[in-house]
């Protein structure tokens, strides 16, 4: 078969470069409303942001017809590794070199173009995990191929840590998923997300009532795999239920002796579910001996392994970290608001969106986000200003914009018939997931402040093309597929 | 669908997009809490309220001024346990005051939340500097600078107006200009130029931080708005003026407007009883006394009372007449005591007959009017007497009876001037006629104006013929008044005709005692002073007493009408009135010999004689 551009041309997922262009515009509108009454000047000015961005969004487009008609996508699979130990560099590098802003090292500055690495780290980490999976006798079960995958996941994000920009990790949690599509066992997956909920929870609730949902999910577990649903619903549920409100019952109680503090202190909650969790062990663990019941032992050493954790959380929390630390983790899980105005953030961000109402209040109408109220509100915060003028039909819109473009990757995805192909796909469509659940999440109080941009929308030159890259060279790669599997 | 990771993930996907949406559904739509009054969240809004504009007279001399004082804040969440009685004696309040105050503030206590309200207003700066000794401790409690009103010259009162916190109705009817605790100008001139006077507010914006306390400014003040000072206004009032033409209707019920005939500029403006600056500097706390007073000291009569013109009116046929080829000066007409009309008379007091026309005004005949009127009405050359009249309705208008004059006042009274439309509805087409109205020759009957109308008809005879709409505000630096007020206003009659007018006022106010003259009491030796006087009926008690009076007759200076309700004769008190502001305008003080009338007309009290509604 001949290789001719129209054939390319042909070959590309349009629909994915609507989205795409389509977020873009989203985006320099939304940030033209977010500086319009600060900054004068039309909205392609480029002495304004919106201007920048356009003038960036150019570049990108430069950038994703290279990558698409130019480059043979071959490249990106033999070229991983090194590329993948030149971004661990820089990401060393701006440790020393880079700019501090608000007390992280993670910019580098070259006159007024900043430019992020830890942005960019996601495409090469993306790379080589195509590579790697996709090698001939690659399996998710074996331990090493498990480890070196891991290895090759973490070592970025210990890097970042370092950086002091601890929330941006979190976008790489997101490669579990490809993990788990490749093999990775569903129940650690389940594990790992329940070892975050049980960390959070005891930091935030306490480690009483993390203990309380580990067993309450654990007997669920039990009781779905054996079929005994309405069992647990008779017993377990009630049990936990009454259990949950011990530690109000022995508040109130402790009102009505003369030394409060001491009672509360005596009659600590979590002793007496210690004691019923070792009266209890032994009977489910005889019980399960008696059924041969293998999935009641993992279940059981769940609970036991999980119980741990939440000690060992607060024993670490409490008296291991340094007071910085811990408070780095307190701002980061929202427990206190930081002098700097993490809390405020939030506040003002979702009162914004909120004061959107259904149909917003209209394009450049928005008075939260336009008169300053929310600040990054062209960076970070941008969606408080779809929020605010565009209101709940726009910021669903932009929201379902963005599932069907995941869809439409992962769908393509499996389409391919190259293992490569797929598991970047996945790569690009777990990392677009991650950063539009933190970063809208954030804004609308239901995940941390973390500093992340919403891909494609938020202004920021390097973000920018970071993402248009990261895509398009999916984009290539599907479009190359496709024309040689026709 | 086979449930494959690859779906699994995806149901992932469409789960979590669901748990977003969802959330912004609770916030966007369901939850109300994030619609309301956001600024109030986090950030801090302190108004910085700006300088109203000060209100100068016609020779530069502050009318109203600004004083500082000091508003009492409390943010109720910061206050702690405190010594009440040392607070009540140093702000020197009640302990009661104190009590019920926080008692609100603790059923508020939501809605008041962090934010501070203020406790006590307009702290005079000894009692709030007495405080500020003391404030370390009342932690909770601080002070903000508010400026209030000041008057140096007791003069004004009415038409200056008042200050006072805007109400929810007037916040209302300005959508988006005011706040609670805004001040703004409800009457006078303090509401006409509201705009002008009130300058715009500033902000300052502080952050809260995580305790809710106020620690700094936001960004270094950058998002700061300062406060901009209102514009002063310079009126047309002379302050001295005013004040003596005040002295001088003190217990008497009607107004006293002078105005200068080459200008329009109103130079007094008075309507009695008024209101003292004092009241006015604190007018919240005589609210309730003034209005429940029966005079209705609010009630601006210059500008807004309907009283008939009485036969001050008769300049205005006579004139009409004129032009109308009806009446020549030389016109001599009869009078046996009054015109008699079939089984019908209008009355005249006793004087030598006949009178042209000259003399017709100076001894004020009514029956030379009803001539005059009659002729008017039965001139051949219109088609009936609904035409005449309506013809005659249109030259009165033209003085500016009738409608409003188009000052600068915020309510300003039309007042009514019959027509042939008006008497069709009472007596029915073709049931009236001539005779029917011919009160109206005399200034009585259907026809209602304001002193405002008659020292404008002053002025229009002062000057011959033209008038310039009268108006209270001067141009200035910073405001300019309307270009109107600087055109002259023609009347429909020639101005040839006004001298012959002219000359009978001249000569009811300078023939001296016994000539017949009407107005002989208003004579001031060299300052030829012509006026005409008036005697209208009133339904309640004696007539009241009119008068309208220009001078010197030769470019005049100053025109003035009085009106004195239940004052009996022009002549009685209206003249004097007149006369003695004329005199202190152009002498600058009262002579010797009109020293006894001064000391009468000042002492004078008719109260008694006035019935309120």
């Amino acid at each position: 078969m001949r290789l001719t551009e129209k054939g390319l041309f042909r070959n590309i997922d349009w629909l994915l470069v609507m989205c795409y262009l389509v977020l873009a515009a989203i985006g320099i509108i939304n940030i033209y409303a977010s500086i319009h009454s600060t900054e004068s000047g039309s909205i392609l000015d480029y002495s304004g942001r919106s201007g920048k961005q356009f003038m960036w969004l150019m570049v990108s487009l430069a950038a994703a017809v290279m990558i698409v008609f130019v480059f043979n996508p071959r490249i990106y699979e033999s070229l991983s590794v090194p590329i993948y130990l030149a971004m661990i560099l820089l990401l060393v590098a701006v440790i020393f070199l880079g700019s501090e802003a608000k007390g992280s090292r993670s910019w580098f500055e070259f006159g007024h173009v900043k430019f992020q690495p830890a942005e960019v780290s996601k495409i090469s980490t993306s790379l080589l995990l195509a590579t790697v999976m996709s090698q001939f006798g690659f399996k998710m079960g074996k331990i090493k191929d498990f480890l070196t995958v891991a290895a090759i996941i973490v070592l970025p994000m210990l890097i970042i840590i370092l950086q002091n920009e601890t929330g941006s990790t979190l976008v790489y949690v997101g490669f579990a998923f490809v993990l788990y599509r490749e093999g990775l066992s569903g129940w650690l997956l389940f594990m790992i997300g329940m070892a975050i909920v049980l960390f959070i929870m005891t930091l935030t609730v306490s480690p009483y009532m993390a203990i309380i949902f580990l067993l309450a999910v654990t007997t669920f577990c039990d009781a779905v795999y054996s079929g005994k649903l309405k069992g647990w619903a008779a017993k377990y549920l009630p049990a936990l239920v009454v259990l949950g409100f011990v530690p109000t019952a022995i508040e109130h109680a402790a009102g009505l002796f003369e030394n409060p503090e001491d009672f509360m202190e005596a009659a600590d909650p979590i002793y007496i579910l210690a004691a019923v969790m070792l009266v209890s062990l032994p009977v489910v663990l005889f019980h399960a001996y008696r059924r041969g019941n293998t999935f009641t032992y993992f279940a059981a050493a769940a609970v036991i392994a999980g119980t741990l954790l939440v000690f060992s959380t607060e024993f670490i929390f409490n008296d291991v970290l340094q007071d910085h630390q811990r408070k780095r983790i307190e701002v980061l899980l929202g427990m206190k608001e930081d002098p700097s105005g993490v809390g405020y953030n939030v506040n003002q961000s979702m009162i914004a969106i909120g004061s959107g109402g259904l149909a917003g209040k209209g394009y450049l109408n928005g008075t939260q986000t336009t008169y300053g109220f929310v600040p990054e509100q062209s960076t970070d915060f941008i969606f408080c200003t779809v929020g605010e003028e565009w209101g709940f039909l726009g910021s669903t819109a932009v929201i379902l914009i963005y599932v069907f473009m995941i869809w439409r990757i992962v769908h393509n995805a499996e389409k391919s018939k190259e293992a490569f192909t797929r598991i970047y796909g996945y790569c690009v469509a777990s990392c677009i997931f991650m950063h539009l659940f933190i970063n809208i999440g954030m804004t609308i109080g239901i995940m941390p402040v973390i500093g992340i941009p919403l891909p494609f929308v938020s202004y920021g030159g390097s973000s920018l093309l970071a993402f248009t890259v990261l895509l398009f060279i999916f984009i290539a790669l599907d479009g190359n597929d496709k024309r040689y599997s026709n | 669908m086979k449930l494959d990771r690859t779906n699994k993930l995806l149901i992932g996907l469409g789960i979590t997009a669901a748990i977003l949406i969802a959330r912004l559904f609770v916030i966007q739509i369901i939850d109300d809490r994030y619609k309301i009054d956001a600024s109030n969240n986090s950030m801090v809004y302190q108004t910085i309220y700006p300088v109203r504009g000060i209100i100068h007279d016609r020779n530069g001399k502050i009318l109203v001024g600004n004083k500082t004082t000091y508003d009492l804040l409390v943010t109720p969440r910061d206050v702690e346990a405190f010594d009440t009685a040392t607070f009540c004696s140093v702000l020197g309040i009640e302990r009661e005051f104190v009590k019920r105050k926080f008692e609100e503030y603790r059923k508020n206590r939501r809605k008041i939340g962090y934010r501070s309200v203020v406790m006590i207003k307009q702290l005079s700066p000894e009692t709030y500097m007495k405080f500020a000794e003391v404030a370390y401790m009342f932690p909770g409690f601080s002070g903000q600078v508010r400026n209030a009103r000041e008057y140096p010259f007791n003069a004004g009162g009415n038409l200056l107006g008042y200050v006072s916190e805007v109400d929810q109705s007037y916040i209302n009817r300005h959508q988006g200009e005011y706040k609670a605790g805004d001040y703004a100008g409800m009457t006078g001139i303090e509401a006409a130029r509201e705009k002008d006077l009130r300058g715009e507010k500033g902000y300052a914006v502080y952050l809260r931080n995580s305790h809710n306390r106020i620690m700094t400014r936001y960004r270094d003040g950058e998002m700061d708005k300062e406060a901009v000072p209102g514009n002063d206004i310079t009126t047309t009032i002379d302050a001295e003026l005013q004040h003596y033409g005040q002295l001088l209707m003190q217990n008497k019920v009607g107004s006293l407007v002078a105005i200068e005939p080459s200008t329009g500029e109103i130079l007094t403006l008075v309507s009695s009883p008024g209101i003292d600056v004092d009241i006015l500097a604190d007018f919240g706390n005589h609210y309730s006394e003034v209005v429940s007073n029966p005079y209705k000291p609010m009630f601006n009569r210059a500008v807004q009372a309907p009283y008939p013109p009485g036969s001050v009116f008769k300049l205005v046929n006579g004139l009409i007449g004129l032009q109308e080829g009806v009446l020549t000066p030389s016109t001599c007409y009869p009078c046996s005591m009054g015109y008699h009309f079939g089984k019908h008379k209008l009355g005249c007091h006793a004087h030598r007959s006949p009178l042209n026309l000259e003399e017709s005004i100076m001894m004020s005949c009514n029956a030379y009017y009803c001539y005059v009127l009659r002729n008017l009405l039965e001139n051949n050359s219109y088609s009936n007497i609904g035409e005449a009249l309506d013809a005659w309705n249109s030259y009165v208008k033209s003085f500016g009876f009738g409608r409003k004059l188009g000052s600068d006042f915020p309510a300003e009274l039309g007042g009514t001037i019959p027509d042939s439309k008006y008497y069709n509805k009472v007596y029915g087409k073709g049931g009236w006629k001539a005779t029917t109205i011919i009160s109206l020759s005399i200034g009585q009957g259907e026809i209602g104006c304001t002193p405002l109308h008659l020292a404008n008809l002053c002025a229009t005879i002062a000057n011959r013929g033209f008038y310039y709409i009268p108006h209270i505000v001067k141009d200035s630096e910073n405001v300019s008044i309307d270009g109107k007020y600087k055109e002259k206003q023609y009347t429909m009659v020639d101005t040839l005709h006004f001298p012959k007018v002219v000359q009978g006022m001249y000569r009811a106010v300078n023939s001296g005692y016994g000539s017949g003259g009407t107005a002989s009491v208003a004579e001031v030796k060299g300052l030829d002073i012509c006026g005409k006087t008036g005697t209208a009926q009133n339904p309640r008690g004696d007539d009241n007493s009119v008068f309208i009076c220009f001078a010197p007759k030769d470019n005049p200076r100053i025109a003035v009408a009085a009106y004195v309700e239940n004052g009996s004769f022009g002549a009685a008190w209206a003249a004097p009135i007149a006369s003695l502001l004329v005199e202190k305008y152009l002498n600058g003080e009262i002579g010797d010999s009109r020293k006894a009338l001064e000391n009468r007309v000042l002492d004078g009290n008719l109260m008694h004689k006035v019935k309120p509604n």
